[in-house]
């Protein structure tokens, strides 16, 4: 990872100079128009949140039943960027919705349940620090329940009737004038996200690792 | 074996109940005080908002249940006895579910005064549907009881275990808390709402399979320390 971090770092940033080139350059939803453009941002960083979940539910189960301090770092950091990705999924939806509905937010299942996975994953970050010694396990145990969430999340507009679009909108996109496009624009901005993802995930997973190194110093300078 | 041990573990906290009352009255008096001050904050010349009994009672149940896990498991903390009891050579998962069984005994008798008590406040027609009632009440409390008991285990060794306990439960158990108020109040329609009352009956039974599961799995790796 640390040999193509750097030359991942600047393709990562050409692909984010380019993404709203390509965005602005996509055709026009038919009702939504201008507003409609924020939806590549909002899809492609849910994307990166299901991915920071699938892998922070698969290290939390491998660290509570293997007990390997990798995957204890790999949760962690991926927790952090779950909490970070859903903010600004909860963030730039609220904008949308804004514009589309005509309200900032509204109490619905879909949005209901991605406020729910915040406050998991805000519970998470709060016992790894304040929980004392021991608190990784717990921590591991709030990511196993929280990555439990996902399916419901990603189902709870199909199961239930709400505002927000449901998830077939997404394979009848290339069915609709222009949709060819609008799904390659689509499918850049979540490569870019994802790569984002793993690149500060790398990131943090490392600093989370000279820190382990540094207390095992410390302890062994002291004794 | 897995049955006894949860049994045994069930009657050894029922035998220290019984000697203090101590959890059940605190647990009781807190969720009688709950229902008191959300008639205070709800309740308009006389009259409360048409669904508000529905979530008075279950934010009374989930409130008065933090207290319950709190107590019981701070018991076991203070006498040591959780140590002596993972130290026993019996299944873990038989413990939990014996700490997991104490813990509904204590919240459905709970549930037997508040229930009655919010009726009687609100002029809600819980009764009406009884069954449907005890489905929702007795699903939604076995849901939370079962990530409670998890969690407030694990928070035995914690500093802040008073503080973390809340903060950990409610987001988790939101999916649980809503299905509950939703299925009570399609009860409390009139006519009552029953195929939505079913509805929200087996979204409670799926996640009670999916925590009883999940919790169960982990209770093990959880307790080793």
């Amino acid at each position: 990872m640390r040999k193509i971090f750097l030359p991942l770092v600047v393709v990562t940033a050409a692909m984010f100079v380019y993404a709203p080139i390509a965005i602005a350059l996509a055709p026009y939803e038919s009702t939504m128009l201008l507003v409609q453009k924020i939806f590549y941002f909002h899809f492609a960083t849910w994307m990166a949140v299901t991915a920071a979940l699938t892998v922070c539910g698969i290290s939390s189960a491998v660290y509570l039943f293997k007990g390997s301090p990798v995957a204890d770092r790999i949760g962690a950091a991926s927790a952090e960027l779950v909490a970070v990705f859903t903010l600004f999924g909860l963030v730039s939806g609220s904008l949308w919705a804004r514009k589309a509905w005509g309200i900032w937010w509204d109490w619905e299942p879909r949005l209901t349940m991605a406020f729910m996975l915040e406050l998991i994953f805000f519970g998470y970050i709060i016992v790894r620090r304040f929980g004392g010694p021991g608190a990784e396990k717990l921590a591991a145990a709030m990511g196993i329940f929280g990555a439990a969430t996902a399916p419901f999340i990603y189902k709870s507009t199909d199961w239930w009737r709400t505002i927000h679009p449901k998830t077939s909108v997404m394979r009848t996109l290339t069915d609709t004038p222009g949709g060819t496009i609008m799904w390659n624009v689509v499918i850049f901005c979540s490569v870019t996200f994802l790569i984002l993802f793993a690149l500060v995930l790398a990131a943090r997973v490392r600093l989370e690792q000279l820190r382990g190194d540094l207390d095992r110093l410390y302890l062994a300078a002291e004794d | 074996m897995f049955v006894r041990t949860a049994l045994l573990v069930l009657k050894k906290d029922f035998a220290i109940e019984l000697r203090s009352y101590e959890v059940l009255s605190t647990t009781l008096f807190f969720a009688v005080s709950c229902v008191a001050i959300f008639s205070f904050a709800f309740v308009r010349e006389g009259q409360a908002p048409k669904d508000a009994a529905a979530g008075i009672l279950w934010i009374a149940i989930a409130f008065a249940g933090t207290l319950a896990l709190g107590r019981t498991f701070e018991r076991e903390r203070y006498g040591e006895t959780l140590k002596a009891l993972l130290l026993a050579p019996a299944p873990r998962p038989a413990i939990y579910v014996g700490k997991l069984l104490g813990i509904l005994a204590l919240l459905f008798t709970t549930e037997a005064l508040i229930v009655p008590m919010v009726a009687f406040f609100f002029h809600a027609r819980f009764f009406d549907q009884s069954l449907y009632l005890l489905a929702l009440l007795s699903l939604g409390t076995i849901g939370y009881a079962a990530v409670g008991t998890l969690f407030a285990a694990m928070l035995v060794r914690a500093r802040t275990r008073d503080v973390l306990l809340p903060i950990l439960l409610y987001p988790v158990t939101i999916p649980v808390i809503i299905a509950g108020v939703r299925g009570t109040a399609a009860l409390l329609e009139s006519p009552a709402d029953l195929p939505i009352a079913s509805l929200w009956i087996a979204m409670l039974a799926f996640f009670d399979v999916v925590f009883v599961t999940l919790s169960l799995w982990m209770f093990e790796p959880l307790m080793t320390e």
